[in-house]
């Protein structure tokens, strides 16, 4: 089930403490073409609320904040040739990275869907 | 916060589910599909813009030629009726108050084409030199609706409404017609880089001549798509690559500043920074990758010294590349010259190339 966050990013536990992470179908839209995204280093920790990664659109770049903290375990490769992937399917094969997540609870504080639905046409 | 401006084509956009933006307190298309689609269509095929925002600015009376020869660098004087000119207009200083294209109807008619985000800046200008002159100067932007035709088939497709032969029409000249009845003045103008038209009509009459032209299969592009064709084609941005600080020959635009005019306004001054050598110039880069430099990064020599900033940058989807425009301390000007872009945490490698970064089917002066 995935989590969002009121920046526009989601994440979803895959197994155990492993999520993964990418922005949402709202903010691929809002965003418009995506040229190119700046992905984070394996290894790397990522602190909520922190930007780890930055996507860039031939209007603007916008930094992509961490949903949740945690390690990064895989990036999303096929970006780096494909960056319009985000266009095509931001909350499937537009995915950016994936983490072990330190902090299960932090899932939390994130809203549901449908919370987040309810948000954006706020 | 006042309002946004509407064009008349402002229906239009809602109608096409245009996404759409504050571009200088107007409310105007950023894109209707894409940015990217919107831009190969303009280059392979045609497009339209809606740039009804753009001012028009009319100066009329016995000493209307010489008048607008003596506000702008370019020569005025000497080009023919039913043609037009793109220059500068300089303060005293030789800073760019605006770019502007100037149109010569007939002996005691011109009017200015200029940016939507000057037009009170540059009436005010204008209004403030009138009287060392017998002319008469008008703002009268909100009389008229501008659409802009381009890409390789602009001719081929207008033509089929337009009731004036547009082959006839050369690179910079103008004439009046109709577009299906609609009374209208058609230049072979245009800033994608590619061949086109814009088409100005009294406001009333925009709808009708954007819908036949929606009709004959003309796609709607945005001023995302417009952004991407003037940079691809390194036709400078007023604010961002050029502002009233920076003067014409930095900015790369020695072609369109006339000396030998007996004078002008920012003469002395662009002389004076001539004669003593320019300290920075306007230059083109590719990056490395994927890196996006983004108006404002600053560049850096190759052993880190701060030697200038970007003023506008993208990627470009025809080249393939990321392209940026720039201001450089010269030395670092000439091509082949390596750079580092400075993106966020980030040294990007750069190099200066020759400009335009892309050439498309726009033809050029006789």
């Amino acid at each position: 089930m995935k989590k969002y966050t009121k920046s526009h990013e989601w994440v979803e536990v895959i197994e155990g403490n492993k999520a993964k992470i990418g922005i949402s179908d709202h903010a691929q839209e809002e965003l418009g073409d995506v040229v190119f995204v700046e992905l984070p280093e394996i290894g790397s920790e990522l602190k909520k609320g922190e930007a780890f990664s930055t996507v860039e659109s031939v209007k603007a770049a916008e930094d992509i904040y961490a949903p949740v903290s945690g390690k990064v375990t895989a990036v999303n490769e096929e970006l780096n040739d494909h960056p319009e992937l985000i266009n095509e399917d931001a909350e499937g094969k537009g995915w950016i990275c994936e983490v072990e997540l330190s902090d299960l609870s932090e899932l939390d504080d994130l809203m549901t869907e449908e919370e987040y639905k309810k948000f954006i046409e706020g | 916060m006042s309002e946004l401006k509407r064009t008349p084509l402002y229906e239009e956009h809602m109608r096409l589910g245009a996404k759409m933006v504050d571009f200088a307190g107007w409310n105007m298309p950023v894109q209707y599909t894409s940015i990217l689609d919107e831009t190969k269509t303009v280059r392979e095929n045609v497009g339209m813009f809606d740039v009804s925002h753009m001012g028009e600015i009319y100066v009329t009376g016995p000493d209307a030629i010489k008048f607008v020869d003596y506000i702008i660098t370019n020569d005025f004087a000497s080009i023919k009726f039913g043609e037009a000119v793109y220059s500068p207009m300089c303060n005293e200083k030789g800073g760019i108050i605006d770019d502007l294209i100037a149109f010569k109807v007939d002996k005691e008619t011109a009017y200015l084409v200029v940016n939507a985000a000057n037009i009170d800046k540059d009436f005010n200008w204008i209004k403030s030199q009138e009287s060392k002159f017998n002319v008469k100067v008008e703002n009268r932007s909100d009389e008229f609706g501008l659409i802009a035709v381009q890409g390789p088939k602009a001719e081929e497709v207008l033509q089929q409404i337009a009731d004036i032969k547009l082959k006839e029409i050369g690179f910079y000249h103008f004439a009046e017609g109709r577009v299906k009845g609609v009374k209208a003045v058609i230049s072979r103008t245009g800033y994608t880089g590619e061949d086109g038209f814009e088409i100005m009509v009294e406001k009333d009459a925009t709808v009708t001549v954007w819908r036949d032209l929606l009709d004959l299969g003309v796609k709607p592009a945005g001023l995302g798509a417009r952004d991407l064709l003037r940079l691809e084609a390194s036709y400078l941005l007023y604010g961002n690559d050029m502002n009233d600080e920076t003067n014409p020959l930095e900015a790369g635009l020695r072609w369109t500043v006339k000396f030998e005019k007996e004078d002008f306004i920012g003469k002395a001054a662009l002389l004076e920074a001539k004669e003593k050598g320019l300290t920075r110039k306007l230059v083109g880069m590719v990056l490395e990758g994927r890196n996006i430099a983004r108006h404002g990064y600053k560049i850096f020599s190759e052993e880190g010294e701060e030697i200038g900033e970007i003023t506008s940058g993208s990627f470009s989807p025809t080249l393939n590349k990321s392209i940026a425009l720039g201001y450089v301390k010269t030395g670092f000007h000439k091509k082949g010259t390596k750079l580092i872009v400075k993106i966020r945490n980030r040294d990007a490698k750069a190099e200066v190339v020759k400009l335009p970064f892309y050439r498309g089917s726009v033809k050029s002066k006789k």
